[in-house]
């Protein structure tokens, strides 16, 4: 791998562990919507199973809308996006690298944090790995389809709202295929289908959205 | 072969070219539109299973297609920009993203005025539905996030990325009552070799849905004409007109 872009992911997770507050806080306020229902809507075991998964994926979509910003905001506040953008590096490869960083950080902790999720609303165990997988395939979705949005409203003043109204539509269907999925293994019917179509989406993703983000962060950069 | 269209490239030539369609879309527009929906409202005969409510798909059928479409040359004309640079290729996404979002707008108004009496209910969460409204949330990012840039030019290249994303949802919506079993119906006159209409019902549907087309075309030159003078309100050209339209008044 290009030491410049070595460089660039180690000091993205230097950065990312050194603002603690930032990493933990999207993911205490998932906690918190999670325990919401329950409360808000019925503690009944059935109820939470059934809408349990739904849940899950809801809160996880805007928990990490919170944290989305920290992808590029710094980096264009302090500059060390211009230079990326001026010092002759691939734009989409150092796109790809703080996306990976991103994921890493923020949605890597959501996976290990969603057994207890899983257990606050009663999933069962088929439920639970097909929970498990959609969130390993379809979380990297969230953290590259965000990038292009992030890339697009950096250089706003209040672009936090903007992107949520910008993004939301964007997951619907990730959404749709993800808790489908997990109704499936509920039902302990196949759930592979839909596992296979949030795939093809991350492949598409993947490739398309590395040029979008390096474009989108030279409109933001005029 | 597209060398024809480089002079529009210019905003003058491109406010000159609306000027010119202006009226000619308009006359089409309401001819049309008043043909087809007094054809379709008074003369096409009655639905054998659904009476005269049948009738609302003269409204219907041609906002939702042109929903779409609207959105496709809106993505179309993001691209161009992107790849020409063209301004004015972005002036036109953004004239005609406000019509779009009106007409899928109306297109999920009357298929719930439709829906409540023969589905019972003014809305389901079925597959078409839902994705013509992720159309109608797309619209709006698009609108909206053009409208937080200060400087109409990042604005035009932002919305236009956004708009080129939001492409993905047109074949989920256009396949989405093969693709999952709904209650909206299937595709009817799509199918050309063999449609599932009736002539005497389909032909003004066709003639609704090209009034529609100049419609939205002519509300689409007068905006993008509104938008050109505002973008361009410190060219000699725009002055000059400016001058001569007070004159005349």
């Amino acid at each position: 791998m290009n030491p410049l872009l070595l460089g660039i992911f180690k000091r993205d997770m230097q950065i990312a562990f050194q603002q603690k507050a930032e990493l933990v806080q999207p993911l205490m306020f998932l906690l918190m919507v999670v325990t919401l229902f329950p409360l808000g809507v019925s503690p009944s075991p059935e109820t939470l199973q059934r809408i349990g998964p739904g849940v899950i994926w809801i809160a996880a979509i805007l928990s990490s809308l919170l944290g989305m910003e920290r992808l590029f905001r710094d980096d264009f506040i302090d500059g060390s996006l211009e230079q990326y953008t001026l010092s002759g590096m691939s734009l989409p490869a150092v796109a790809t690298v703080k996306v990976l960083a991103h994921w890493l950080v923020s949605f890597v902790p959501l996976l290990i944090l969603s057994p207890l999720l899983a257990m606050f609303l009663n999933l069962s165990m088929d439920m639970f790995i097909a929970l498990m997988l959609t969130l390993l395939i379809g979380t990297p979705l969230l953290s590259l389809i965000g990038a292009i949005a992030v890339g697009l409203t950096v250089g706003l003043a209040r672009g936090g709202l903007l992107l949520a109204l910008l993004l939301i539509p964007v997951f619907i269907p990730l959404l749709i295929f993800a808790t489908s999925a997990v109704d499936s293994a509920a039902l302990q019917l196949p759930y592979h289908p839909q596992l296979a179509i949030i795939g093809a989406m991350l492949l598409l993703a993947a490739a398309a959205a590395p040029f979008a983000i390096a474009y989108s962060l030279k409109v933001s950069q005029n | 072969m597209w060398k024809w269209l480089h002079p529009y490239a210019k905003t003058e030539n491109a406010y000159q070219l609306c000027v010119t369609l202006q009226p000619w879309l308009w006359v089409s527009a309401l001819l049309c539109l008043a043909v087809g929906t007094v054809w379709g409202l008074a003369f096409a005969p009655q639905d054998y299973q659904q009476g005269d409510s049948f009738r609302i798909i003269y409204i219907h059928v041609p906002s939702a297609m042109l929903s779409m479409g609207t959105y496709v040359a809106m993505a179309i004309a993001a691209l161009v920009g992107m790849v020409w640079q063209w301004r004015t290729a972005y002036m036109s996404m953004i004239a005609m993203a406000p019509v779009g979002a009106v007409m899928t707008f109306v297109a999920l108004f009357t298929g719930a005025a439709w829906g409540k009496p023969m589905w019972g209910a003014w809305w389901v969460w079925d597959a078409r539905l839902t994705s013509e409204l992720i159309l109608l949330f797309l619209y709006i990012g698009v609108i909206a996030l053009y409208g937080a840039f200060e400087d109409k030019q990042q604005a035009g290249k932002a919305a236009g990325v956004m708009a080129l994303v939001g492409v993905v949802n047109i074949p989920i919506i256009h396949y989405s009552v093969e693709w999952w079993n709904t209650l909206h119906q299937g595709a009817t006159i799509s199918k050309f070799d063999q449609p599932s209409i009736a002539p005497e019902m389909l032909w003004p549907l066709l003639v609704s849905l090209l009034g529609f087309a100049f419609f939205i075309g002519a509300v689409t030159t007068i905006r993008l004409r509104s938008e050109i003078v505002r973008r361009e309100m410190h060219r000699p050209w725009v002055q000059k007109l400016a001058q001569a339209t007070s004159e005349n008044s």
